[in-house]
């Protein structure tokens, strides 16, 4: 496959690339360009973060997890790339320095490109945009001082001028690795070949390369399936295309339902989010997946689509059993969709860390009250069996009855009735069992308008 | 002894950057994995064992030579010398001799064109085992008595159990405490280059480069004086590189020597953190007695310590544990007893603190536990069982004077806590908060907040005396510039650029002369880990001494060529003050080399006054004590357990520091890592005693928010009441233990439930509050 990228603002242009060839890769061993750093192979450490550019504007990746042929028509900045052409070093470099932002430096280069990045786009949220970088030496407090410190200056003349490639190496649309343009083209390709594996942003299937050392030899990347990537947002409904990445759905969902949204931003991190598709979250039938147990609880539809035949369906039903989905061979995930309704939705996703840690429970609880009395209650959990799955019993046990702590109660009672969670490295069943039962609780406390989370707790 | 009479300061003591901050921000600092690589370089892997304890019967390795990529596989028979990678008693072979003794240990090494095609090749190996049941947990050990050493060990002082049935008040507990895995960022590295003869230079990403010197010359038959190692920096270090990176550097000079090849090996970071050892957990038994004022007469520990399958590091370290077991008291009768435990688990190594943050743990969750129990203040139990302030710092007539020898007869003469918790608790604003949080917690029925202070008192010296010692090189050429080497390495701590300070303050010239260069077995021999926070002290006096030997050189050949008093001769400010004449240190460089003067020295240095007998726990194992203390408040839900820090506030004894601005960066990083030890770093292993905690995505190192929302971190003005380099303190380790506070206000939330005492476990993750909780409010 051949493909055209800038790289520090020179053009490249690669034939045969391999299609699991990752960008860390090419970027350390073929390139020499060492500054991007290998911490954990895996989008959990941010040492190797880079800018990744394009009409939709920039964003931090982990560049261990962006295969070669995902950069088609992209522009990369690498640590390497953000001084001026005279060597002038960005903001960010010297108030690293200044406020002695690197000791071992070699997580630096991975924050000085998430940081780089926010700069450019204007975000101060340092903790949201720096959660997926880790530091072992500092404490990150310094770290922290260095990103307010530049927060008020401008962005380098250099930054500003990074632009996507005008004319990127055309799509491959009759040989592997697959890369269509468009949803249709996709489903024709797909169809035909329903044997290939779909790699969306790659956040779950790099690590197949990556850790699991498999070499992928029949690929469709979806990157160039613009029409998939859009968000409706009607009087009625909202609709989210497979390729839609985490960020933009959060953008979208906060001000629908800000809970759902501030679980969102603990997902993952800035790095998997900017990667991570509403589809492949989906589509991967992960139980450990925060996504579709809130979706769950909006009463989401899920839309497939083989060839030129569309199906949808509650997306509960989508998950059959652990690793079994109700998708036909060739057939692709093209959106998710729900009613717009009142915000009645809250989501607690209890894990060892805060940010960037994979649920132990993710508890999405969406129940509507009228006149003091429920009369539906949509529940669902992430972590608690083998598929995302809805507390059928407790919401049986809620409706028709008094929002009250009495029934709140009763309700508790009933969640050994819809779970049998295992104990994993994670958290014990107990726990599991236990936590979600409270997280009932908790969700009755905050609509009552009570404080509930310690991250609400500010001196 | 310099002749020379005092000049300005210098550069030491300004918060300068570190060293290399410019490489590290431009992506420019070299590694070892970013090394150009040289032609024909190949490239390792091991295979590695997937049962805990057991024969290997078979290993076919068929599909693995044939494997694309693949130039050799290499098996214990075919080590040409020895098969061994033990800094200690040569019990841990590179390549498994048959027997397997925990899950990842190597089994072969595949050498292979590719970094990937190593790796995938050494998962084809077909190996059968004759499993046998493995010990796996420290009850599993005492059970079967597998152990190092023939019993425990133990210390004492006094009557222990005597004083404590005496005492009025007992407490008594059991505390797990869990492990920790480094988590450098740069995993495990080495880089071998065959040169001609036979001799072998190594790049490892090592904290001590003699022991690597020393492993791959016995590897490859040679003296060491064929071996170079060499290293600039590493991407973090803790501990975790002080004998772990012996197995890679001698595989590869093994896989040199065999193809004639440079050969590199990396470990991918599941590899690293499957086969690698981390901080030994604990399993600590406390009984105490004490007063109604809460003063301790006595306390007995028992320290299960889980130390894996070979011996590495674990006697000292469990050594240094009990050596920690009084922290800040004088504790008037004590015993501990410390099992050394051979399990079938990575074999524990060295972590920063090295086993004091341990033992610095049990007494403060027996203090805990007595404030607790006397429903005091865990402040006011702690002031009353401090250790008495030196003789000639002001004390109150009335004030009784303690027994100030540690429970190993070491006189402790520089207390500094009384001034600095006295410091600490105003600028926090302790008495009042303490009061708010009560009142605050009235009001919360899920939410508690809570509080909690803890002191570091930790002892400065390699309690293997002979380790503290150090040498320098230093070369001033021709044009004035100066090279500066020591045996101390770089691991992010700042070192090189204190040490660099040092150097310029001795020549009285500015940085930008001096050069910072890798440390280097060719250029000083014969060094110590740079480990036990030492690297400053040593190296530093090291530097010091050949710096003066070339300036005072360099001031008697000006003196006489000027023809004034040598005693008058100045360095300042880069220049040179020689009677009349003001020369730049360029013009003195020049003159003295055409003067025919030697501008090069070496240095060196051991640490005065130490003497210790590990068997018998009595001695001075320690120069002096380096002191800190913080104060953390946290939150915590009920429903989950689940928690976070809202404040930190911490004051730290660097001495006079050489650096104020690095140091404080070791405080915080400190001081976080610690937290997360004991808050969310929970090592997980299986029934079959294979690591489920081997990635971060499941093993959780504070993130960017973890880090407490307000963080008030100061160096308290003191200097070093020992003769130290410019009388400042060792500062690697000791913050890592000021996290304990976080752990203390973990157990002060908690309690906020109800009545019973907490009894927290560590690492105090979200379930084990939650679980705490309900024991301490619902008793169950």
């Amino acid at each position: 496959m051949e493909i055209t990228f800038h790289l520090n603002g020179e053009e490249v242009t690669l034939s045969g690339v391999s299609p699991t060839a990752t960008l860390l890769d090419w970027l350390r061993e073929d390139r020499q360009l060492t500054g991007t750093k290998e911490g954990c192979n895996e989008g959990d450490c941010g040492a190797c973060s880079v800018m990744v550019t394009d009409d939709r504007g920039s964003k931090a990746l982990n560049a261990c997890l962006l295969f070669m042929p995902q950069l088609n028509g992209k522009a990369i900045r690498t640590v390497e790339g953000v001084s001026g052409p005279d060597g002038t070093l960005h903001p960010v470099q010297e108030a690293m320095i200044t406020h002695h932002g690197s000791q071992c430096g070699f997580c630096t280069p991975g924050f000085v490109m998430s940081m780089v990045t926010a700069h450019k786009n204007g975000a101060t949220d340092h903790d949201v945009q720096l959660a997926g970088n880790l530091c072992r030496c500092t404490g990150y407090a310094p770290i922290i001082r260095a990103a307010e410190a530049v927060e008020d200056l401008s962005v380098p003349v250099w930054m500003t001028e990074e632009t996507a490639v005008r004319e990127p190496a055309p799509a491959a649309q009759n040989n592997t690795p697959y890369a269509p343009t468009s949803s249709d083209e996709l489903a024709t390709i797909y169809a035909q070949n329903p044997q290939a594996v779909l790699v969306a942003g790659a956040t779950d299937v790099a690590l197949w390369v990556t850790k699991g050392l498999r070499d992928l030899d029949n690929v469709i990347f979806l990157e160039g399936c613009t029409d998939l990537k859009q968000i409706e947002i009607t009087p009625d409904a909202v609709r989210l295309g497979a390729m839609v990445d985490m960020n933009a759905m959060r953008e979208a969902i906060a001000p629908l339902h800000p809970s759902y949204g501030e679980m969102i931003r603990r997902y993952a991190s800035q790095q998997v989010r900017g990667a991570a598709t509403v589809g492949g979250n989906i589509a991967n039938g992960s139980p450990i997946g925060d996504n579709p147990p809130a979706l769950i609880a909006l009463g989401a539809t899920l839309h497939l689509r083989h060839g030129d035949t569309r199906r949808s369906l509650p997306l509960e039903d989508f998950f059959v059993d652990y690793g079994k989905q109700d998708r036909l061979p060739g057939e692709f995930v093209e959106a998710v969709s729900f009613a717009r309704q009142p915000d009645s939705m809250r989501c607690y996703k209890l894990s060892k860390r805060f940010d960037q840690d994979i649920s132990a429970v993710l508890g999405a609880f969406n129940v509507t009250v009228v006149d003091g009395v429920v009369t539906e209650a949509r529940i669902a959990f992430g972590g608690m069996a083998a598929t995302p799955k809805r507390a059928s019993h407790v919401e049986v046990a809620l409706v028709g009855q008094p929002w009250s702590s009495e029934t709140i109660s009763a309700a508790q009672a009933e969640f050994d009735k819809d779970f049998t969670p295992m104990s994993d490295m994670r958290a014990s069943d107990l726990y599991r069992l236990e936590s979600a039962r409270n997280l009932l609780a908790r969700y009755y406390a905050e609509l009552n308008g009570e404080t509930v989370s310690v991250l609400e707790v500010v001196l | 002894m310099s002749i020379l009479p005092k000049t300005n300061p210098g550069p030491v003591s300004k918060p300068l950057p570190h060293d290399a901050a410019k490489l590290h921000v431009t992506g420019a600092a070299r590694y070892v994995d970013d090394i150009p690589m040289p032609a024909g370089c190949l490239h390792l892997a091991f295979g590695i064992s997937t049962i805990a304890k057991g024969q290997i019967t078979s290993m076919d390795l068929e599909a693995v030579r044939a494997s694309p990529g693949v130039v050799l596989v290499i098996v214990a028979q075919d080590l040409p010398f020895t098969n061994d990678v033990s800094p200690s008693i040569h019990d841990e072979p590179l390549l498994s001799d048959g027997s397997v003794h925990y899950v990842g240990q190597p089994l072969f090494l595949v050498v292979a064109t590719s970094h990937r095609a190593a790796r995938v090749a050494a998962r084809k190996g077909q190996i059968e085992y004759a499993e046998e049941p493995p010990i796996l947990t420290v009850d599993q050990a005492m059970l079967a008595d597998s152990r190092f050493e023939d019993g425990p060990r133990i210390y004492q002082k006094g009557d222990a159990a005597a004083a404590i049935e005496t005492a009025g008040h007992i407490v008594e507990g059991v505390m797990e405490l869990g492990g920790q895995e480094h988590f450098y960022l740069e995993g495990q590295a080495a880089l071998a280059l065959p040169q001609e003869g036979g001799d072998m230079l190594v790049t490892s990403s090592t904290q001590h480069p003699t022991e690597i010197q020393h492993k791959v010359a016995e590897a490859i038959g040679m003296p060491m004086h064929a071996v170079r190692v060499e290293i600039r920096r590493m991407g973090g270090g803790f501990g975790g590189k002080e004998s772990q990176g012996n197995a890679l550097a001698v595989s590869c000079a093994i896989a040199a020597r065999a193809t004639g090849k440079p050969c590199k090996m990396r470990y991918d970071r599941d590899d690293d953190m499957v086969i690698t050892g981390k901080r030994h957990d604990f399993r600590i038994s406390y009984r105490a007695g004490f007063g109604d004022d809460g003063a301790l007469a006595g306390v007995e520990f028992t320290h299960l310590v889980r130390c894996g399958w070979a011996q590495d590091l674990s006697l000292p370290v469990a050594d240094r544990a009990m050596l920690h077991a009084d922290n800040a008291y004088a504790i008037p009768a004590i015993r501990i007893e410390s099992h050394r435990l051979k399990t079938n688990t990575q074999s524990a190594t060295a972590y920063r603190g090295f086993g004091g943050p341990q033992g610095m743990v049990g007494i403060e969750r027996v203090m805990d536990h007595i404030a607790h129990d006397l429903g005091m203040d865990p402040v006011e139990v702690r002031r009353v069982n401090y250790y008495d302030a030196p003789a000639a710092s002001p004390r109150s007539i009335s004030e009784k004077v303690k027994d100030n020898t540690t429970p190993y007869g070491m006189e402790v003469s520089d207390f500094e806590l009384h001034g600095m918790t006295a410091q600490l608790l105003e600028s926090s604003n302790y008495e009042a908060r303490r009061v708010e949080i009560a009142a605050w917690n009235k009001g919360q029925d899920r939410l508690k907040r809570g509080i909690g202070f803890s002191p570091v008192k930790f002892g400065i010296s390699f309690t293997l005396t002979h380790l503290n010692q150090a040498g320098a090189l230093v070369h001033v050429y021709q044009d004035g510039s100066i090279h500066l080497n020591h045996g101390g390495t770089e691991m992010g701590q700042g070192l090189f650029q204190k040490v660099a300070q040092v150097a310029a303050s001795r020549f009285g010239v500015g940085m930008a002369l001096v050069k910072i260069t890798a440390t280097d077995t060719a250029k000083v021999p014969n060094t110590s880990a740079t480990a036990a926070s030492s690297g400053t002290d040593l190296n530093g006096m090291a530097v010091k001494a050949a710096c003066d030997t070339i300036r005072d050189r360099m001031a008697a050949f000006l003196a006489q060529r000027h023809q004034c008093d040598v005693g008058s001769v100045r360095f300042e400010d880069g220049k040179i003050y020689v009677g009349e004449e003001v020369l730049t240190f360029e013009e003195a460089a020049s003159q003295c080399y055409q003067g025919r003067i030697s501008l090069s020295a070496t240095g060196f240095y051991k640490t005065p006054k130490v003497e210790w007998d590990r068997i018998k726990g009595q001695g001075r194992p320690f120069f002096y004590f380096a002191y800190g203390a913080s104060v953390t408040e946290v939150v915590v839900d009920r429903l989950s357990g689940e928690n976070r820090i809202l404040r930190s506030d911490i004051l730290h004894d660097a001495g006079a520091s050489l650096n104020p601005d690095l140091d404080i960066g070791q405080v915080e990083g400190g001081y976080v890592q610690g937290a997360g030890w004991l808050t969310t770093e929970e090592l997980v292993w299986d029934g079959k005693g294979r690591l489920s905690t081997h990635a971060p995505s499941t093993y959780k190192i504070p993130a960017c928010s973890d880090r407490p929302d307000v963080f008030n971190v100061d160096l308290w003005g003191g200097q070093n009441r020992e003769d130290s380099i410019y009388r400042s303190k060792a500062v690697g380790e000791p913050p890592f233990m000021l996290g304990i506070s976080a752990y203390l206000a973990l157990s002060h939330a908690v309690s906020q439930f109800g009545d019973a005492y907490p009894a927290l476990d560590a690492p105090a993750t979200a379930e084990q509050l939650w679980s705490a909780i309900r024991r301490v409010r619902d008793g169950v």
